[in-house]
């Protein structure tokens, strides 16, 4: 008994407390290296090769640099940033979904919220195409919390039911599917091929216009969900449990539904539906770290940061000078992975 | 004794009204056909119609009919009939509910395996390749759902599927980003269409998919028992393992054949059987000739109903039954998951 399991984070002035595995700030610092290395890895591969050194003097604005300011600051980087922040809201809405779900297998992509979110945006780009990208954000966020509001309403019988959740879900899915499809059918097809490669999940030449409203959206649901993380961990026993601890039941699983529609519309607003990464992260980070949401939610959102970032390389340099989506990637290495999942589940 | 001597009784009077509800089905199918037949994009009187199929003389009404609408009314039939067959078929072989060819991803492997082989342009699309699709991923979702004492509940089944669907569809999407060309070619097949088929492409097909249907008949008494589940199966005297395997193979001939000629159709295969199941009950002998029959009268109807609803263009037929068969399935999760 030389050491407790736990640590405790009470601040004085807020009225919160985490309580967090002893492991999660080695981790966490690991992780963050890991996904800065993977950055400054991505901006320095290309067909204009920099050194990552020099990548790490641009970035920070160090003289005798200024050979590579165009490539590292115009094109490259944003795009890396974006990587990072799509990982995290992704990975954090899995988790969040896992949670009030009560299932490992829930995740956005399975259950229908990114669908939702692709068919408004996909409609955007077929049918509007003169209209600036910087509404997009909100038209899937709008998508979204549509497909959510319908999958609770669809679900509820005498209060919401996990499983009823996921396969409501799946059932909406194939609509929003069909709608999409409706849209690729008849859409010009320039734009068709555009809406495609969106729907495949890539942040192909995302720049600091996209970064800026995903980081604000970023910026206020994610403390919103770690405020929540008590909450959640309650959830995550069970309803009846829950309510006995004191958790007004409904009311927090509508208002963690909403952040996990928030931060999985902007990331997928911003990147397409870029798939498995909801699913993956937050189950590396629980084997990490454990099942406490405190602990449990940045870990999770870093690994997922690490996770498109380094798909988003590998799909870059595997059939250079063509380039791979990043969600193709995550697809192949993820769905193997949730079939793996299910394997062991099934045991 | 008397037990037996009751049941014998009760399917004395059961089976003609079966029969004649066969009979009946048949008719409506017939008519289905000919309405099929008489209507579309072009307005061609009936007479001419009639003419066209008796009297050909070459005239481009006359064409239009033999060569556009009188294959597209029967390859609707057929791919229907094999939909809902394999449809019905899966829902016994997994005993859930929710199964179905394009709940479990078997569709999208055959469509995957498809579009890889028009854009390598080996071939403009061999059924043997959607065989092979179709017989990977349901290889996949017959190990998923074989493992453990019971197999998987129904929620990870259907889980499991929606995964491989989308595994295999970002896949497709990853070919297709590559080649805008290949993407413009199959963009309505991909959606699921009846449209743009001639005898020709048909003709060579239709044996599969009739071996596939007079195979699941052969099996349905099979069936019926192996839907009751493993162990009673076993316990009657059922080689339970061929018949799977057997029965695995049906599904891939049906489900493989009908992607090769129009994409990947969803729901039918799901609606389907639930229909027939209501109206026959549980005894393959009768779900399957009902299933055929019930298949083929719904996809010809979403077809008219895809042709006719923004003449003259067309709705890919796929999409119209998504768009009937999803509030269908989220119905079936409301009432049948209770928890």
């Amino acid at each position: 008994m030389s050491t407790k399991p736990w640590l405790s984070i009470r601040p004085h002035r807020l009225p919160l407390s985490f309580r967090i595995d002893r492991r999660t700030p080695i981790v966490l610092a690991a992780l963050a290296l890991m996904a800065l290395l993977s950055l400054v890895f991505n901006v320095s591969q290309g067909d204009y090769p920099v050194p990552p050194l020099e990548v790490a003097k641009t970035i920070l604005g160090m003289p005798g640099s200024s050979d590579y300011a165009f490539v590292v600051h115009t094109l490259r980087l944003p795009r890396a940033l974006v990587a990072l922040l799509v990982g995290m809201g992704l990975a954090v809405a899995g988790a969040i979904l896992q949670g009030i779900t009560r299932n490992p297998l829930a995740a956005p992509e399975i259950i229908g919220i990114n669908s939702g979110a692709s068919l408004v945006a996909v409609a955007m780009i077929v049918l509007l195409p003169g209209i600036s990208t910087a509404w997009l954000p909100l038209a899937a966020f709008a998508g979204g919390l549509g497909a959510a509001i319908a999958i609770y309403l669809l679900a509820w019988n005498q209060g919401s039911s996990p499983i009823r959740l996921i396969l409501v879900g799946i059932g909406l899915t194939a609509l929003t599917t069909a709608l999409t499809n409706l849209m690729v059918t008849f859409g010009e097809i320039n734009a068709v091929s555009q809406a495609l490669v969106w729907l495949t999940g890539s942040v192909y030449g995302r720049s600091w216009e996209h970064l800026w409203p995903l980081l604000s959206w970023l910026l206020v649901f994610l403390p919103l969900t770690l405020v929540l993380a008590r909450d959640l961990d309650a959830l995550h026993l069970g309803d009846s449990l829950a309510q006995g601890l004191g958790s007004r039941v409904e009311w927090t699983r509508s208002l963690l539904l909403l952040c996990a529609v928030a931060l999985a519309g902007a990331s997928v607003a911003t990147a397409g539906t870029v798939g498995f990464v909801g699913l993956m992260a937050p189950h590396l980070a629980r084997q990490l770290v454990g099942p406490s949401h405190a602990g449990l939610l940045p870990t999770a959102a870093l690994m997922g940061a690490c996770i498109v970032e380094l798909a988003d390389l590998v799909g870059r340099l595997l059939f250079a000078p063509i380039e791979l989506p990043c969600g193709v990637i995550t697809a192949v290495v993820g769905a193997p992975y949730f079939l793996w999942l299910l394997y062991r589940s099934g045991r | 004794m008397t037990h037996s001597l009751s049941k014998s009784r009760f399917q004395l009077t059961r089976t003609p009204l079966l029969l004649l509800g066969l009979v009946l089905c048949t008719g409506i199918l017939a008519v289905c056909l000919m309405v099929s037949v008489l209507l579309g994009a072009a307005d061609i009187a009936p007479q001419t119609v009639w003419q066209a199929l008796f009297q050909f003389d070459g005239s481009t009404e006359h064409l239009i009919i033999r060569t556009v609408r009188l294959p597209r009314a029967i390859l609707a039939v057929f791919v229907g009939a094999a939909l809902a067959v394999a449809g019905a078929i899966t829902q016994g072989l997994t005993r859930n509910a929710l199964a179905a060819p394009d709940i479990l991803g078997i569709n999208a492997g055959a469509a995957l395996a498809m579009v890889l082989t028009i854009y390598f342009k080996t071939s403009n699309g061999n059924v043997w390749v959607a065989f092979g699709g179709a017989a990977i991923s349901t290889l996949t979702v017959y190990w998923l759902g074989s493992m453990g004492r019971s197999g998987l509940t129904p929620l990870k089944l259907v889980i499991a599927g929606s995964a491989l669907a989308y595994l295999l569809n970002s896949l497709m999407y990853g070919v297709l980003i590559f080649n805008q060309r290949t993407l413009d070619e199959i963009r309505f097949w991909l959606a699921g269409s009846l449209a743009g088929q001639d005898m020709a492409s048909i003709l060579p097909i239709l044996p599969y998919i009739v071996a596939g249907l007079a195979g699941s008949l052969v099996l349905s008494r099979q069936l019926t028992l192996l839907s009751l589940g493993e162990d009673v199966a076993q316990g009657l005297g059922l080689r339970t393992a061929w018949v799977k395997v057997a029965a695995a193979a049906v599904v891939v001939l049906l489900a493989g054949s009908a992607v090769a000629l129009t994409g990947p159709i969803g729901f039918v295969g799901l609606v389907v059987p639930h229909m027939v199941r209501f109206a026959v009950g549980v005894d393959y002998c009768w779900i399957l000739p009902y299933a055929m029959i019930s298949g083929g009268i719904l996809l010809s109807i979403a077809d008219l109903a895809a042709r006719l609803v923004i003449r003259p263009q067309e709705i890919p037929v796929g999409i119209m039954t998504s768009l009937v068969g999803a509030p269908f399935f989220i119905y079936l999760a409301r009432s049948r998951i209770k928890r």
